[in-house]
Protein backbone atom coordinates (compact mmCIF):
# COMPACT_ATOMS: atom_id res chain seq x y z
CA UNK A 1 0.00 0.00 0.00
CA UNK A 2 1.33 3.37 -0.99
CA UNK A 3 0.99 5.80 1.70
CA UNK A 4 0.76 9.48 2.49
CA UNK A 5 4.32 10.23 4.31
CA UNK A 6 2.47 13.50 5.83
CA UNK A 7 -0.64 11.80 7.47
CA UNK A 8 -0.68 9.65 10.31
CA UNK A 9 0.25 6.19 9.25
CA UNK A 10 -2.42 4.60 12.04
CA UNK A 11 -5.23 6.54 10.34
CA UNK A 12 -3.99 5.44 7.14
CA UNK A 13 -4.20 1.83 7.83
CA UNK A 14 -7.52 1.93 9.59
CA UNK A 15 -9.53 3.41 6.54
CA UNK A 16 -7.96 0.79 4.65
CA UNK A 17 -9.25 -2.07 7.15
CA UNK A 18 -12.77 -0.38 7.05
CA UNK A 19 -12.76 -0.20 3.64
CA UNK A 20 -12.34 -4.19 3.63
CA UNK A 21 -14.52 -4.24 6.60
CA UNK A 22 -17.92 -1.93 4.33
CA UNK A 23 -17.28 -3.78 1.22
CA UNK A 24 -17.46 -6.97 2.54
CA UNK A 25 -13.70 -8.18 1.29
CA UNK A 26 -13.16 -8.87 5.50
CA UNK A 27 -16.61 -10.60 6.97
CA UNK A 28 -18.24 -9.89 10.38
CA UNK A 29 -16.31 -12.05 13.17
CA UNK A 30 -13.58 -12.77 10.90
CA UNK A 31 -10.30 -13.07 12.60
CA UNK A 32 -7.40 -10.31 11.96
CA UNK A 33 -4.04 -10.91 11.50
CA UNK A 34 -1.92 -10.54 14.83
CA UNK A 35 -0.29 -7.18 15.39
CA UNK A 36 3.11 -8.78 14.26
CA UNK A 37 1.54 -9.56 10.57
CA UNK A 38 -0.25 -6.45 10.01
CA UNK A 39 3.14 -4.64 10.58
CA UNK A 40 4.69 -7.27 8.18
CA UNK A 41 1.95 -6.76 5.79
CA UNK A 42 1.65 -3.07 5.13
CA UNK A 43 5.86 -2.96 5.81
CA UNK A 44 4.60 -0.93 9.21
CA UNK A 45 6.19 0.09 12.79
CA UNK A 46 4.78 -2.50 14.91
CA UNK A 47 4.30 -0.25 17.26
CA UNK A 48 1.74 1.84 15.13
CA UNK A 49 0.42 -1.30 13.70
CA UNK A 50 -0.89 -1.62 17.40
CA UNK A 51 -2.13 1.59 17.91
CA UNK A 52 -4.04 0.65 14.74
CA UNK A 53 -6.15 -2.14 16.71
CA UNK A 54 -6.52 0.33 19.85
CA UNK A 55 -8.02 2.78 17.20
CA UNK A 56 -10.40 0.16 15.55
CA UNK A 57 -11.29 -1.10 18.87
CA UNK A 58 -12.31 2.00 20.72
CA UNK A 59 -14.30 2.75 16.81
CA UNK A 60 -16.23 -0.67 17.68
CA UNK A 61 -14.92 -1.96 14.29
CA UNK A 62 -12.92 -4.38 15.65
CA UNK A 63 -12.93 -6.45 19.17
CA UNK A 64 -10.03 -8.22 20.98
CA UNK A 65 -10.28 -11.77 22.95
CA UNK A 66 -7.44 -11.71 25.31
CA UNK A 67 -5.15 -14.45 23.85
CA UNK A 68 -7.51 -14.98 20.80
CA UNK A 69 -6.36 -11.94 18.80
CA UNK A 70 -8.35 -9.28 17.19
CA UNK A 71 -11.64 -9.59 15.38
CA UNK A 72 -14.08 -7.30 12.87
CA UNK A 73 -17.31 -6.52 14.64
CA UNK A 74 -19.94 -8.83 14.16
CA UNK A 75 -22.45 -6.39 14.64
CA UNK A 76 -24.01 -6.33 11.09
CA UNK A 77 -25.74 -2.42 11.99
CA UNK A 78 -22.04 -1.02 13.34
CA UNK A 79 -20.52 -2.18 9.65
CA UNK A 80 -24.23 -0.22 8.43
CA UNK A 81 -22.92 2.94 10.06
CA UNK A 82 -19.28 2.73 9.45
CA UNK A 83 -20.16 2.83 5.77
CA UNK A 84 -22.57 5.51 6.55
CA UNK A 85 -19.73 7.26 8.24
CA UNK A 86 -16.85 6.82 5.47
CA UNK A 87 -19.90 8.07 2.43
CA UNK A 88 -20.28 11.11 4.93
CA UNK A 89 -16.63 11.76 5.15
CA UNK A 90 -16.04 11.17 1.22
CA UNK A 91 -18.79 13.72 -0.15
CA UNK A 92 -17.54 16.35 2.72
CA UNK A 93 -13.94 16.27 1.53
CA UNK A 94 -15.89 16.47 -2.11
CA UNK A 95 -17.93 19.15 -1.53
CA UNK A 96 -15.27 21.11 0.35
CA UNK A 97 -13.23 20.45 -3.30
CA UNK A 98 -15.86 21.70 -5.19
CA UNK A 99 -16.08 25.09 -2.62
CA UNK A 100 -12.70 25.95 -3.28
CA UNK A 101 -13.24 25.68 -7.16
CA UNK A 102 -16.17 28.07 -6.63
CA UNK A 103 -19.08 25.91 -7.10
CA UNK A 104 -22.08 26.57 -4.99
CA UNK A 105 -23.75 23.29 -3.35
CA UNK A 106 -26.89 23.69 -5.84
CA UNK A 107 -24.36 23.76 -8.86
CA UNK A 108 -22.40 21.00 -7.99
CA UNK A 109 -25.72 18.88 -7.47
CA UNK A 110 -26.87 19.61 -11.43
CA UNK A 111 -23.09 19.35 -12.49
CA UNK A 112 -23.69 15.59 -10.62
CA UNK A 113 -26.33 15.31 -12.62
CA UNK A 114 -25.14 16.08 -16.12
CA UNK A 115 -22.39 13.82 -14.98
CA UNK A 116 -24.14 10.94 -14.79
CA UNK A 117 -26.27 11.69 -17.95
CA UNK A 118 -22.40 11.25 -19.87
CA UNK A 119 -21.50 8.27 -18.29
CA UNK A 120 -25.28 6.41 -20.02
CA UNK A 121 -24.45 7.80 -22.96
CA UNK A 122 -21.00 6.89 -22.73
CA UNK A 123 -22.41 3.12 -21.48
CA UNK A 124 -25.34 3.44 -24.76
CA UNK A 125 -22.76 3.84 -27.26
CA UNK B 1 19.04 -0.11 27.48
CA UNK B 2 21.49 1.54 25.21
CA UNK B 3 22.50 5.42 25.40
CA UNK B 4 25.37 7.67 25.20
CA UNK B 5 26.29 10.81 27.56
CA UNK B 6 28.13 13.33 26.53
CA UNK B 7 30.07 11.14 23.60
CA UNK B 8 32.59 12.79 21.99
CA UNK B 9 34.94 11.54 19.12
CA UNK B 10 38.00 13.21 17.39
CA UNK B 11 40.12 11.97 14.63
CA UNK B 12 43.14 14.44 15.01
CA UNK B 13 41.85 18.00 14.67
CA UNK B 14 38.61 17.13 12.89
CA UNK B 15 35.28 16.22 15.52
CA UNK B 16 33.78 13.28 13.90
CA UNK B 17 30.89 13.47 17.05
CA UNK B 18 30.88 16.45 19.23
CA UNK B 19 29.33 15.88 22.67
CA UNK B 20 26.20 13.32 21.40
CA UNK B 21 24.21 12.36 24.16
CA UNK B 22 20.98 9.70 22.94
CA UNK B 23 18.95 6.65 24.38
CA UNK B 24 17.57 3.91 23.01
CA UNK B 25 14.85 2.05 24.77
CA UNK B 26 13.45 -1.70 24.25
CA UNK B 27 10.11 -2.26 21.79
CA UNK B 28 11.42 0.85 19.60
CA UNK B 29 12.95 1.29 16.11
CA UNK B 30 15.01 4.32 15.42
CA UNK B 31 16.99 5.85 12.80
CA UNK B 32 20.16 7.91 12.75
CA UNK B 33 19.56 10.11 9.97
CA UNK B 34 22.39 12.70 8.40
CA UNK B 35 24.17 13.01 5.11
CA UNK B 36 27.30 10.43 4.46
CA UNK B 37 30.08 11.85 6.56
CA UNK B 38 27.50 13.31 9.69
CA UNK B 39 28.89 10.77 12.59
CA UNK B 40 26.52 7.89 12.11
CA UNK B 41 28.93 5.32 11.75
CA UNK B 42 31.37 6.35 13.85
CA UNK B 43 28.40 6.72 16.75
CA UNK B 44 27.14 3.10 15.82
CA UNK B 45 30.88 1.96 16.13
CA UNK B 46 30.99 3.72 19.59
CA UNK B 47 27.88 1.93 20.64
CA UNK B 48 29.62 -1.46 20.19
CA UNK B 49 33.41 -1.24 20.89
CA UNK B 50 35.15 -0.87 17.69
CA UNK B 51 35.83 2.41 18.22
CA UNK B 52 36.99 4.04 21.43
CA UNK B 53 35.82 7.60 22.70
CA UNK B 54 37.67 10.61 22.92
CA UNK B 55 35.73 11.55 25.86
CA UNK B 56 32.32 10.01 27.15
CA UNK B 57 31.24 6.76 26.94
CA UNK B 58 28.34 4.16 25.73
CA UNK B 59 26.53 2.37 28.29
CA UNK B 60 24.54 -0.76 28.00
CA UNK B 61 21.94 -1.36 31.07
CA UNK B 62 24.23 1.62 32.84
CA UNK B 63 27.09 -0.66 32.46
CA UNK B 64 30.18 0.81 30.46
CA UNK B 65 29.87 -1.25 26.99
CA UNK B 66 32.77 -3.76 26.55
CA UNK B 67 32.43 -7.76 25.71
CA UNK B 68 29.41 -8.70 27.64
CA UNK B 69 27.13 -6.36 25.89
CA UNK B 70 28.74 -7.33 22.92
CA UNK B 71 27.17 -10.83 23.37
CA UNK B 72 23.90 -9.11 23.48
CA UNK B 73 24.23 -6.30 20.65
CA UNK B 74 23.74 -7.29 16.67
CA UNK B 75 25.87 -5.18 14.91
CA UNK B 76 26.28 -4.94 10.55
CA UNK B 77 28.55 -2.76 9.21
CA UNK B 78 28.76 -0.92 5.69
CA UNK B 79 31.33 -2.80 4.69
CA UNK B 80 31.52 -6.39 3.98
CA UNK B 81 33.32 -8.67 6.33
CA UNK B 82 33.34 -12.32 4.93
CA UNK B 83 36.58 -14.11 3.35
CA UNK B 84 36.10 -14.09 -0.42
CA UNK B 85 36.43 -17.79 -0.33
CA UNK B 86 33.36 -18.29 2.01
CA UNK B 87 29.95 -19.40 0.56
CA UNK B 88 26.69 -18.36 1.95
CA UNK B 89 26.80 -21.60 3.92
CA UNK B 90 30.15 -21.04 5.71
CA UNK B 91 29.16 -17.30 6.42
CA UNK B 92 26.16 -18.86 8.44
CA UNK B 93 28.87 -21.46 10.25
CA UNK B 94 31.45 -18.54 11.23
CA UNK B 95 28.18 -16.58 12.57
CA UNK B 96 27.19 -19.94 14.31
CA UNK B 97 30.96 -20.31 16.02
CA UNK B 98 31.09 -16.83 17.23
CA UNK B 99 27.56 -15.98 18.45
CA UNK B 100 25.48 -18.26 20.91
CA UNK B 101 22.62 -16.34 20.00
CA UNK B 102 22.62 -17.25 16.57
CA UNK B 103 20.05 -19.63 15.11
CA UNK B 104 20.79 -21.64 11.74
CA UNK B 105 17.07 -22.14 11.33
CA UNK B 106 16.17 -18.59 11.49
CA UNK B 107 19.29 -17.75 8.87
CA UNK B 108 18.17 -20.52 6.36
CA UNK B 109 14.65 -18.93 6.83
CA UNK B 110 16.01 -15.72 5.87
CA UNK B 111 18.26 -17.34 3.01
CA UNK B 112 14.90 -18.44 1.48
CA UNK B 113 12.96 -15.70 1.65
CA UNK B 114 15.68 -13.53 0.11
CA UNK B 115 16.60 -15.97 -2.37
CA UNK B 116 20.09 -16.91 -1.39
CA UNK B 117 21.35 -20.23 -2.52
CA UNK B 118 23.22 -21.86 0.48
CA UNK B 119 26.54 -22.78 -1.83
CA UNK B 120 27.03 -19.19 -3.38
CA UNK B 121 30.49 -17.55 -3.35
CA UNK B 122 30.52 -14.65 -1.11
CA UNK B 123 32.63 -13.02 -3.90
CA UNK B 124 30.53 -13.35 -6.48
CA UNK B 125 27.48 -12.08 -4.81
CA UNK B 126 25.85 -8.54 -6.18
CA UNK B 127 26.16 -5.51 -4.17
CA UNK B 128 22.18 -6.29 -3.43
CA UNK B 129 22.69 -9.47 -2.84
CA UNK B 130 25.91 -8.90 0.03
CA UNK B 131 23.25 -6.60 1.45
CA UNK B 132 20.54 -9.50 1.98
CA UNK B 133 23.47 -11.63 3.30
CA UNK B 134 24.59 -9.03 5.77
CA UNK B 135 21.23 -8.96 6.72
CA UNK B 136 20.39 -12.58 7.17
CA UNK B 137 23.59 -13.39 9.20
CA UNK B 138 22.91 -10.38 11.45
CA UNK B 139 18.73 -11.21 12.25
CA UNK B 140 19.43 -14.72 12.75
CA UNK B 141 21.16 -13.63 15.63
CA UNK B 142 18.24 -13.21 18.92
CA UNK B 143 20.12 -10.23 20.17
CA UNK B 144 18.68 -7.90 22.47
CA UNK B 145 19.68 -4.65 20.41
CA UNK B 146 20.59 -4.72 16.50
CA UNK B 147 22.20 -1.87 14.73
CA UNK B 148 22.60 -1.77 11.61
CA UNK B 149 24.51 0.36 9.39
CA UNK B 150 23.19 1.52 5.94
CA UNK B 151 20.85 -1.39 5.58
CA UNK B 152 19.39 -0.27 2.48
CA UNK B 153 22.20 1.31 0.53
CA UNK B 154 22.52 0.43 -3.34
CA UNK B 155 19.89 -2.13 -3.63
CA UNK B 156 16.66 -2.69 -5.18
CA UNK B 157 13.37 -2.23 -4.55
CA UNK B 158 12.19 -6.41 -4.69
CA UNK B 159 15.51 -6.49 -2.23
CA UNK B 160 14.37 -3.72 0.28
CA UNK B 161 10.96 -5.11 0.78
CA UNK B 162 12.76 -8.27 1.96
CA UNK B 163 14.98 -6.69 4.21
CA UNK B 164 12.16 -4.22 5.80
CA UNK B 165 10.15 -7.51 6.51
CA UNK B 166 12.76 -9.06 8.25
CA UNK B 167 13.48 -6.02 10.25
CA UNK B 168 9.67 -5.73 11.24
CA UNK B 169 9.85 -9.04 12.21
CA UNK B 170 12.62 -9.07 14.21
CA UNK B 171 11.15 -5.84 16.31
CA UNK B 172 9.49 -6.75 19.95
CA UNK B 173 8.58 -5.61 22.92
CA UNK B 174 12.19 -6.92 24.47
CA UNK B 175 14.43 -5.53 21.55
CA UNK B 176 15.66 -2.57 20.30
CA UNK B 177 16.90 -1.79 16.41
CA UNK B 178 18.48 1.07 15.09
CA UNK B 179 18.88 2.13 11.40
CA UNK B 180 21.14 4.39 9.81
CA UNK B 181 20.70 5.91 6.84
CA UNK B 182 20.94 8.62 4.42
CA UNK B 183 17.76 7.24 2.76
CA UNK B 184 14.79 9.39 4.53
CA UNK B 185 11.84 7.95 3.00
CA UNK B 186 12.53 4.43 2.71
CA UNK B 187 12.40 4.86 6.67
CA UNK B 188 9.82 6.84 7.05
CA UNK B 189 6.99 3.82 7.85
CA UNK B 190 8.92 1.55 10.01
CA UNK B 191 10.51 4.15 12.47
CA UNK B 192 9.25 5.56 15.85
CA UNK B 193 11.80 7.94 16.74
CA UNK B 194 14.54 9.96 14.21
CA UNK B 195 17.99 11.31 15.33
CA UNK B 196 18.88 13.61 12.99
CA UNK B 197 22.65 14.08 13.01
CA UNK B 198 24.68 17.38 11.57
CA UNK B 199 28.20 17.35 11.41
CA UNK B 200 28.74 15.30 14.30
CA UNK B 201 26.06 16.73 16.30
CA UNK B 202 22.45 15.59 17.28
CA UNK B 203 20.41 18.58 16.02
CA UNK B 204 17.02 17.04 16.45
CA UNK B 205 14.78 14.10 17.83
CA UNK B 206 11.38 13.34 16.15
CA UNK B 207 8.85 11.17 17.28
CA UNK B 208 7.61 10.50 13.46
CA UNK B 209 4.05 9.36 14.29
CA UNK B 210 3.31 12.19 16.77
CA UNK B 211 5.00 14.49 13.87
CA UNK B 212 2.60 13.42 11.54
CA UNK B 213 -0.49 13.38 13.62
CA UNK B 214 0.40 17.50 15.42
CA UNK B 215 1.83 19.16 12.35
CA UNK B 216 1.34 17.01 9.25
CA UNK B 217 4.58 17.01 8.42
CA UNK B 218 7.07 13.52 7.49
CA UNK B 219 10.40 13.00 8.16
CA UNK B 220 11.36 13.73 4.52
CA UNK B 221 10.02 17.40 5.37
CA UNK B 222 12.01 17.22 8.63
CA UNK B 223 15.46 16.13 6.67
CA UNK B 224 14.56 19.12 3.89
CA UNK B 225 14.68 21.68 6.39
CA UNK B 226 17.53 20.66 8.60
CA UNK B 227 19.71 19.90 6.00
CA UNK B 228 18.64 22.03 2.99
CA UNK B 229 18.86 21.53 -0.90
CA UNK B 230 22.14 20.85 -0.03
CA UNK B 231 21.20 17.35 1.63
CA UNK B 232 22.36 14.78 0.46
CA UNK B 233 19.32 13.03 -0.50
Amino acid sequence: MEFKTELPIYLQVMASIKRDIVTGKLSPGEKLPSVRELAVNYTINPNTASRVYKELENEDACFTRRGMGTFVTDSIERIRTMKEEMAEELIGQFLEGMAQLGFAFEETIRLMGSHKKGEQQHAGM
Amino acid sequence: MLECRDIVKKYGSKTAVDSISLKIESGRIYALLGPNGSGKTTLMKMAIGLVKPSQGNFYYNDSPIGPDSRREIAYMSTEPYFYPWMNVKDVGDYYADFFEDFSMKKFEKLLERMHLEKSLKTKSLSSGMMAKLKIAVTMARKAKVYLLDEPLNGIDLLARDEIMTSIIEAADPDTAIVLSSHLVDELEKIIDTAYFIKDGLLVKTSQVEELRITEGKSIVDEYREIYGQGGNM
